[in-house]
């Protein structure tokens, strides 16, 4: 199995240590300052925090230089193929389900990288919050199959 | 303005890029939180690197948080879950469980959070993963309005 080998392991591992120490150093783990980012009844009075802004932008234009370079490419370094996702209709369940996130998110400021990130530091009310996303993603994998369902029923 | 912190985004958001830009040409893999978390419920196939990347992230936040605390928040204890809007008489946890549920379920038929559609999706130029950002971006700021939370 080439996802049990050690670099392909230590390549999850590598990512996941930058992207805690993104959220943490980007103040995505605040759930208020990303809330003071979506709100935007505060621009008139210039009390609106566009700081996350500073944080996708950047983040997008490394990732982009990165797919540029994949495309040259067969295949990443550690795997036989680049799992592109399988999805490209734009639906009823894209956009219901962004709009239900979209609830949540503005509901608490907390969207999953930093719910995880979170257990770091843990905030009182962290592990309800915890329990109810794998309650919520456990119902949304009963109702629509994700990608990676479908292929397994496929391989049947 | 005070909280305006644009050079900790800039340099916080450019470690999240790498890492996603690490995850896809080492193993070809998204690194969109919702999806590598939301398939280790069962059907899982894939767990191990989930796993590994899941513990990673909470570690990497840890480490940072003590190497370099005045880089982020702050502190051991640098951010709290904001209460629900007092004019709503909601209790807390039930506002939570919400938000939660919420949040799982619509990532998950979505396929796709701030980080799979945000940053990856959009680094790919996915017209799928616009039409997403637009739509969760424009509830969550109609959500913010229209609870008062801030």
């Amino acid at each position: 199995m080439a996802n049990l080998r050690p670099p392909y392991l230590a390549t999850a591992a590598l990512s996941g240590l930058l992207f805690g120490a993104g959220l943490y150093v980007s103040q995505m783990v605040d759930p208020l300052k990303v809330l003071r980012f979506l709100d935007f009844t505060a621009i008139p009075s210039g009390g609106w925090d566009p700081s996350l802004a500073f944080v996708i932008v950047p983040a997008i234009l490394v990732m982009f230089i990165a797919v540029r370079i994949g495309r040259r490419r067969s295949a990443p370094l550690f795997d036989r193929e680049f799992h592109e996702p399988e999805y490209k209709r734009i639906d009823t369940r894209l956009v219901g389900g962004a709009a239900l996130f979209g609830v949540g998110w503005g509901m608490s400021g907390i969207c999953p990288g930093p719910a995880i990130a979170l257990i770091a530091f843990p905030p009182d009310g962290i592990w309800l919050f915890l329990a109810a996303l794998i309650a919520g993603s456990y119902a949304g994998s009963l109702i629509v199959p994700s990608g990676h369902s479908k292929r397994l029923a496929d391989a049947k | 303005m005070e909280s305006f912190t644009p050079l900790t985004a800039a340099l916080g958001g450019s470690l999240i890029g790498l890492a996603a830009a690490v995850l896809w040409l080492g193993n070809g893999r998204i690194a969109g939180i919702s999806g590598i978390f939301g398939q280790l419920l069962p059907p899982a196939q894939t767990v191990v690197w989930r796993l590994i990347f899941l513990a990673a992230l909470v570690a990497g936040a840890w480490a940072t948080s003590r190497l370099f605390p005045e880089l982020g928040v702050g502190g051991v204890q640098p951010a709290a879950l904001v209460p629900p809007p007092a004019a709503w008489g909601v209790p807390p946890p039930v506002w939570l469980i919400v938000a939660g549920l919420l949040i799982g379920f619509g990532t998950k038929i979505g396929n796709g959070c701030t980080s799979g559609h945000g940053v990856c999706g959009l680094a790919r130029l996915s017209l799928r993963s616009l039409v997403a950002v637009a739509v969760f971006f424009g509830v969550a700021i109609i959500t913010v309005t229209v609870t008062g939370i801030v």
